[in-house]
């Protein structure tokens, strides 16, 4: 009876994967990564993207099974693993009936060649399918069975060889460079050639890393959560600074654009400007509570006022030079900031959301227009933004300008940072838990609002203005209401009201797409999904703010124990 | 309520503000008559196209205006739902019926089920949103649904531009559709396709009006609205009633996307983002939560956004003033959230709801 009841789970969850999977082929995510080569001529990311849809299912679901039932637990696997194929080996078929791409223009021969493993015949490519999956989901679930030393380190193994896949790319180019410099160049050929093929690593190689992957994993003790709170690295405890972990961190970040060459310096360098237009809405957002979907207009305006101050096109003004037009960049994007705030002082939650959002297109569409266009240059832009310069020192160079935006990052934290413990911190986030209680404390809301909203702005106005001189040409379209929900992600993922978890929101939203360039298209599909997955599973997001982790997890007993204490 | 003197400034600032705006319309209006551009049959046109429009505005609204009746929520992913009826409408209308010469032979019948196909589409994306991103939120703070509805939007546009790709697509002409039928009493003509939409949204609004009044499931829809703990407790099904709630706004969203590729007969993915917002701005105009007050605020919003630009915006001397459409549309919903929320038709929120 129970058994049966199960069997009908695993069918379900089975059904709710094969959407999933259909979902990933049919919207052209399987076929763009087949391209992308994890293991040279084995397999591709793309059919990683599929297959692991099972295999994650079936993990998960036997993991959710009681002790006595884990015992079966694999043919539920399998069961799943067959069920998400059924809807796969329909589009396969259906495939070879009709011209079904007339309709679903990404469901190409290719596609079909990924599912079938290139098999002619469609039933029997199906059938293949199905196999395959069902037997990877079975052995999925079967490493619940396994002991948990050698589950980790299986796990480290499989991670390691996906990931060294992935960014093989990368590593490749950076791996030639750095061994070309210290050994020369054809040795560090030599090396390359030896582990990659076809921008995807070679397969004995893999299977050396694997091993090596494998023993340390195997090896590694796995700590204890009072270890981890320990190895926990804080720059100060106690009010000392622990020199310690900074001093590392410095050198790293100082020499950080030797290590990572021209292209992932860029990376670096974009990631920089979305942590400082992140920290600025944590502000708003997290601190303040208030829901600011406009956002993108303040960066518009640092990057538009750093245009017209410095170009030296027939549009730039005063010719002046980048550090001089930075301030007045960030004072008249918190001027902005302040007049959006005085209107919408008296608004709360989704229309304050709504407000944000109009006020954001009024100034994009203003941007575009020609009403604008001899003092913005309508869709036309602004040229010849000048690099930053110091003397004759040109910063035209990535790994140069970097420095430029890590300046501007460790401002915006320190200025974050200091605000967040201040009176106008604590300020904010009484405001952030309820205005009418806040107010009744003697917090005057209004010059509360104002400034959350007037420093938010000025560091997105610092983004904006390093952005334009970083791109020395700006145009409007490159303003719209799509970064706002870039920069809303990020903190969300990352964690409303914390900072590192900006930085790590910013380097996984903006870095990762960037390095798996193919992932473009799809980047604001998964931002949609990041946005509901993460409300719905883990709304303090991934690097929580220790306030917001203590009231989401707080349970009535650790209240009464605080104010026991 | 007695604030401090910080209330004061900022009542003035707003005054200031609202004083420009209204400065702004009045000379633009009073220029563009002065000047006399058009003749009286080009006021007409415009005010035909904005009634077109607007209607389908109307259409789009209600879905929010339901929604919010009940949940208190703005369902910021509701301009997917209108997409999704673009996109139905699209490919059913090429692949299947335009190839096979179905479309012109029986046109109605073609007009039917492009309806059908397209209402059930949007209403199976919405109660499955409905479903996964907002049910299990309902306890939440209401920041939380505002954001994965934020987030269902965005997921929405990009699986759909992933299934049918991200082109502009074109849409076959449908012969019955073509042309103009004469309105001699105005003195001016009207495309056949206009006329099916505002005939259209006649009929669903009145359809509409007759679903929540008179029917036993439109009664339940109602007295959610009012108290879902007591509606609970008098055997309604709440969770249901709201799934139907939400299927009954995209069944809406989904024929005004049905209307709005026959008349523009170019579609792509994006183009749910801007009419949702806009449909907004007409559900909040005419008093967010109430039916009759979306109908009215969307044909305003309509009319607004076609006469505005060549009513206020010329006057003022703007070069190229019909790149301002959108920012008249934008410029309303600001000021109506700012200035009047409850809206214009005036239904006064309660406390909670506000």
């Amino acid at each position: 009876m129970n058994i049966k009841k199960t069997y009908r789970d695993a069918w379900n969850t089975g059904w709710t994967a094969g959407i999933v999977a259909l979902s990933i082929s049919a919207l052209g995510l399987a076929e763009l990564f087949a391209k992308r080569n994890i293991v040279s001529g084995v397999i591709t990311m793309g059919q990683v993207m599929v297959f692991i849809v099972p295999i994650v299912m079936a993990y998960n679901f036997t993991k959710n099974l009681s002790m006595e039932q884990r015992k079966t637990g694999p043919l539920f696997g399998a069961v799943i693993g067959a069920t998400t194929a059924i809807p796969l080996v329909l589009l396969i078929i259906a495939s070879t009936l009709f011209n079904i791409r007339d309709i679903f223009v990404n469901v190409s021969p290719s596609l079909i060649e990924l599912l079938t493993f290139g098999q002619e015949n469609a039933y029997l490519g199906g059938l293949l399918l199905l196999v395959s999956m069902a037997l990877l989901s079975y052995l999925s679930a079967y490493t619940h069975q396994l002991p948990e030393k050698i589950k980790r380190s299986l796990f480290t193994g499989l991670i390691t060889i996906l990931l060294v896949g992935m960014f093989s790319e990368i590593l490749t180019e950076r791996i030639r460079s750095i061994f070309g410099a210290i050994f020369g160049s054809s040795v560090g050929s030599a090396i390359v050639r030896f582990l990659f093929k076809s921008k995807a690593i070679q397969s004995i190689p893999a299977i050396v890393v694997f091993a090596i992957a494998t023993y340390v994993g195997y090896r590694k003790i796995p700590k204890t959560e009072e270890e981890k709170n320990k190895s926990k690295r804080a720059f100060i405890v106690d009010g000392k600074v622990q020199w310690k972990t900074v001093i590392p961190l410095a050198v790293l970040l100082l020499i950080l654009p030797l290590l990572l060459g021209t292209y992932l310096s860029e990376v670096t360098n974009n990631v920089g400007i979305y942590i400082l237009m992140g920290l600025g809405l944590n502000i708003v957002v997290g601190f303040a509570g208030l829901l600011d979907l406009g956002y993108v207009a303040f960066f518009a305006i640092g990057a538009y006022t750093m245009a017209v101050l410095t170009s030296t096109g027939p549009l730039g003004l005063f010719g002046m030079s980048f550090w001089l037009a930075l301030p007045i960049c960030v004072i008249v994007a918190a001027l902005a900031g302040v007049m959006l705030g005085i209107p919408v002082l008296r608004m709360r939650g989704d229309y304050l959301a709504i407000v944000t959002l109009g006020f954001g297109e009024i100034i994009s569409r203003l941007a575009i227009s020609d009403m604008l266009k001899p003092y913005v240059g309508g869709a036309q832009g602004i040229l010849q933004i000048p690099k930053p310069s110091i003397g004759s020192l040109v910063f035209t160079k990535p790994e140069v300008l970097y420095y430029v935006v890590l300046a501007g990052v460790l401002l915006a934290l320190f200025v974050s940072w200091r605000l967040r413990d201040s009176r106008l911190g604590r300020q904010w986030m009484a405001m952030r838990e309820d205005e009418d209680v806040a107010e009744a404390m003697g917090i005057n809301l209004m010059k509360t609002k104002i400034l959350a909203f007037s420093i938010g702005a000025a560091f997105s106005g610092l983004a904006g203005a390093i952005f334009a001189s970083k791109l020395t040409s700006i145009f409007p379209h490159s303003f719209n209401v799509l970064i706002s929900i870039n920069v809303l992600s990020l903190i969300i993922v990352g964690g409303i009201g914390s900072l590192p978890g900006v930085i790590v929101g910013a380097a996984v939203l903006i870095g990762l797409p960037e390095l798996l360039r193919e992932f473009a298209e799809y980047r604001l599909l998964m931002y949609g999904l990041l946005l509901i997955v993460m409300m719905l599973a883990k709304p303090e997001g991934f690097v929580p703010s220790e306030v917001h982790k203590r009231e989401l997890h707080a349970t009535d007993e650790d209240f009464v124990a605080e104010a026991g204490d | 309520m007695t604030r401090s003197k910080d209330f004061d400034f900022v009542g003035l600032f707003l005054w200031v503000f609202r004083a420009v705006i209204l400065i702004l319309i009045v000379w633009g209006t009073y220029a563009t008559i002065a000047d006399n551009p058009y003749e009286t049959r080009t006021w007409v046109d415009f005010i035909i196209f904005g009634l077109a429009q607007g209607s389908m505005y109307a259409l789009i609204a209600i879905g929010y205006t339901l929604v919010y009746g009940v949940l208190f929520m703005i369902n910021f992913a509701h301009g997917e739902f209108f997409m999704a009826g673009i996109l139905t409408t699209t490919v059913v209308i090429t692949t299947p019926l335009s190839e096979s010469g179905f479309l012109n032979e029986q046109p109605i019948l073609s007009l039917l089920i492009i309806a059908i196909s397209s209402m059930a589409v949007s209403i199976f994306i919405s109660v499955l949103t409905e479903r996964i991103a907002y049910r299990p939120l309902r306890k939440a703070p209401r920041l939380v649904p505002l954001i994965t509805a934020i987030g269902a939007s965005y997921f929405w546009q990009n699986y759909f531009r992933g299934l049918f790709g991200s082109g502009i697509k074109p849409i076959p002409q449908i012969e019955i559709l073509d042309g103009t039928i004469p309105l001699d009493f105005l003195g001016t003509t009207m495309l056949k396709s206009h006329v099916l939409v505002i005939v259209t949204t006649i009929v669903m609004l009145i359809a509409l009006n007759f679903f929540i009044m008179k029917t036993k499931t439109g009664k339940a829809i109602r007295a959610v609205a009012e108290d879902k703990d007591v509606a609970n407790l008098m055997g309604i099904n709440v969770d249901q009633t709201i799934s139907i709630t939400f299927a009954t706004g995209a069944a809406m969203a989904g024929i005004a996307g049905v209307l709005y590729s026959l008349v523009f007969r170019q579609v792509h993915f994006f183009m749910g983002f801007i009419p949702g917002i806009k449909a907004f701005t007409a559900a909040v105009l005419g008093g967010i939560g109430s039916l009759p007050g979306a109908a009215v605020g969307g044909l305003l919003l309509g009319m607004f956004e076609s006469v505005g630009p060549s009513l206020f915006l010329r006057g003022l001397g703007i070069p190229a003033f019909n790149q301002l459409k959108d920012v008249i549309a934008f410029t309303m919903l600001v000021m109506v959230l700012i200035f009047r929320p409850q809206g214009i038709v005036g239904e006064v929120l309660s406390e909670k709801k506000a």
